[in-house]
């Protein structure tokens, strides 16, 4: 994957691109891209893919005009049209998911396949999705992770809190993406995107790790039941960082969409 | 020197294990620890205490506003000052303060200020913090990236609604308003003075200095680790080329403690400072710094919130607080020895004089005030006289003020001459 930067009306979007075959548009979630990386590689395998950056998160620059979903959710359109790929399959996870329905929902005929993964954007009051933003490092992997254990060591390697020079870099980051992150997903991840997913007309799958503890699979059911041609597909073994843990099983999922 | 004797008002009865066995003292509190009949006894008695206060010579009595926090019981600040205003007379009353973008829509504040003018003739000292952290984000809700600009246009319409005379419509992103007419009005013109409570961000040191409001920093690690942001201030205040740098453009809250001697101080008011950093300050660290709440240029300058962990008060013994500056303690000469070290050090002509701390009974309390009051404060007014007639951060009373209470005895004929 090569990480490149496009132009857009309001600021420069950096975007990685790699692979050859049918236009595929990834969006990443609140964490960023980095644990995604191994799995674009895979999906560059058979799909010429593009995964644009969020305004803020990795090397980007920050965009303070986007300010709510609809800002997002136009902004994210004018990258796609700015890459020039036409109907791509367009494919989100988590917060990229939320923003990938509400591009399907504002768009209905510009989006024939739809691929969400744990997608945010739905909130049910008896299966309240944990609160990300005051959650401290160490917490994280439980709620991510099916081997949260594993999880840890993986998101504490080369981390240093005690180190103020990694700590003040550390904070940078968190407030550059999470701050971005929080326009749509701050305090409730939900900005009415159940009252428009009727307009979707993308055949759609739902993509769930089994074992999800940030946004559980009875969500999925929720998405389904309201986007007309949608299936889900869960993952045995997997949690909320499904595409990290089982590369292989999401793109096999995605792949029902050709 | 300007003296404001403050009261944050925890709740006195968090128990011993607190520290151990819950999450956090601010924003998921465990609600069961709240008695509401206790609750009766310790406003009132937290309200005594402030009245006490403002006839013992202090300049200001203060309230502040924090939510779903059991070291702060005040919601509504403007509920304490409304109370206070009509039982005390010429003290200033100093609300630091009201958190403007909290408020739906904000014009509420530009209100409530104007009715606690008038109730009070001209006593209202008025604060404009943005909020904590756990107050804005994780109590109120409002989106960390967002809060900054939220707070500015409601600054802005409270501004306008203050100084202009014509109804108005104010199409702003966060607040719509077709018509904008205050009513009633301050009776400070154009506005009372106003003090900005805050931890360190530049926006908001250059905001008070554009503005002309006083910088209060609000914190409680004591003056000497106060030092490095204080003078971030005052060199801020040279590279903006400020007219003065008058030191009643900046503010310090101090937690002060006095007794007979120094022995006495400690044995008197200890457990109750423990008591204090020991269990009221056991924040969550996750609710210190919601990420977007600070600026990335703040968090640069190695600024972070008090409550972070790496600043976090550990368990802290007395000896240490006390030489850390972070409580000042002792006998009347040593309290004025060090009082007298933090206002030339920090440069602040107001200070904030915490002085009822965590559960402290009412009697200690007012045997510290009232030797700070006489003993202290009367060697300290001298300071900075070159600035002594520096009127701007302060209120100004109605020269004629009403007498509450004064209605009329009954018996007489209804519409006799008096």
């Amino acid at each position: 994957m090569e990480l490149k930067t496009i132009p857009t009306e309001r600021v420069p979007v950096r975007y990685y691109e790699g692979g050859a075959g049918r236009p595929l548009v990834f969006l990443h979630g609140a964490g960023g891209l980095d644990m995604d990386l191994g799995f674009l590689d895979s999906l560059a395998k058979s799909f010429h893919v593009y995964a644009p950056l969020v305004p803020g998160y990795g090397d980007s620059e920050e965009c303070a005009e986007l300010r709510d979903m609809l800002d997002f959710t136009l902004h994210t359109w004018d990258v796609v049209d700015r890459l020039g790929v036409r109907d791509p399959i367009l494919v989100g996870f988590s917060m990229g998911g939320m923003i990938a329905g509400e591009m399907a929902a504002v768009a209905p005929n510009d989006v024939s396949r739809l691929a969400l993964i744990a997608p945010a954007g739905l909130w049910m009051d008896e299966h309240p999705i944990p609160d990300i933003f005051s959650m401290l490092p160490f917490e994280l992997p439980g709620y991510l992770f099916f081997d949260a254990e594993a999880g840890a060591r993986i998101m504490s390697a080369g981390a240093n809190m005690s180190d103020p020079k990694f700590l003040q870099a550390f904070l940078v980051q968190n407030a550059r993406q999470l701050g971005a992150a929080g326009k749509i997903l701050f305090p409730i991840p939900e900005r009415g995107l159940a009252s428009r997913l009727y307009r979707i007309k993308a055949k759609t799958v739902l993509i769930w790790g089994e074992g999800d503890k940030l946004i559980q699979p009875v969500y999925a059911g929720a998405f389904q039941r309201a986007i007309s041609r949608s299936e889900v597909v869960m993952i045995p073994q997997a949690a909320h960082l499904a595409p990290f843990e089982k590369p292989a099983e999401v793109i096999g999922a995605i792949t029902r969409l050709q | 020197m300007r003296f404001t004797w403050f009261n944050l008002m925890p709740w006195p009865y968090l128990p011993d294990d607190f520290r151990e066995k819950h999450h956090s003292v601010w924003v998921d509190i465990d609600s069961n620890l709240f008695d509401p009949a206790k609750g009766h006894q310790v406003y009132n008695n937290y309200l005594d205490l402030l009245e006490y206060a403002g006839k013992l010579g202090f300049d200001g009595i203060g309230v502040n506003e924090h939510h779903q926090n059991a070291y702060g019981l005040m919601p509504s600040p403007n509920i304490i000052a409304a109370s206070l205003a009509r039982r005390t007379d010429d003290v200033a009353l100093v609300v630091l303060g009201a958190s403007i973008a909290l408020y739906n829509p904000p014009l509420r504040v530009a209100e409530e200020f104007a009715m606690l003018d008038c109730i009070s003739g001209g006593r209202l000292v008025a604060g404009f913090p943005v909020g904590t952290s756990m107050d804005t984000n994780y109590c109120y809700g409002t989106v960390p990236g967002l809060t900054r600009e939220k707070y500015r246009e409601a600054h802005e319409l409270i501004k306008r609604a203050w100084a202009e005379r014509e109804s108005f419509a104010f199409n702003g992103r966060y607040t719509k308003l077709r018509y904008v007419n205050l009513w009633p009005r301050p009776i400070q013109q154009p506005h009372p003075p106003i003090h900005i409570p805050g931890g360190g961000s530049l926006e908001t040191f250059d905001f008070c200095i554009d503005n002309t409001y006083s910088y209060s920093y609000l914190s409680f690690g004591g003056y000497i680790r106060g030092q490095a942001l204080m003078q971030g201030y005052w060199d801020r205040v040279a590279e903006r080329k400020a007219p003065d740098d008058s030191p009643y453009r900046a503010g310090f809250a101090q937690t002060i403690c006095v007794a007979d001697t120094d022995a006495e101080a400690e044995r008197l008011y200890s457990k109750h400072v423990s008591y204090f950093y020991n269990r009221c300050l056991h924040v969550y660290p996750g609710f210190a710094d919601a990420p977007g709440y600070r600026t990335i240029k703040t968090i640069q300058k190695g600024i972070l919130s008090q409550y972070a962990p790496q600043t976090m008060f550990q368990q802290l013994p007395w000896k240490e607080l006390v030489d850390n500056g972070s409580v000042i303690a002792g006998s009347p000469e040593t309290v004025t020895h060090r009082m007298e070290d933090l206002i030339k050090k920090l440069r602040v002509g107001n200070i904030f004089c915490l002085m009822h701390i965590g559960d402290m009974p009412q009697d200690k309390c007012m045997h510290s005030t009232r030797l700070f009051a006489e003993k202290v404060m009367p060697k300290l007014r001298h300071l900075f006289p070159e600035y002594s007639d520096d009127q701007r951060f302060w209120c100004k009373p109605l020269a004629k003020r009403a007498v509450p209470g004064s209605l009329p005895v009954e018996s007489e004929p209804v519409g006799a001459e008096r």
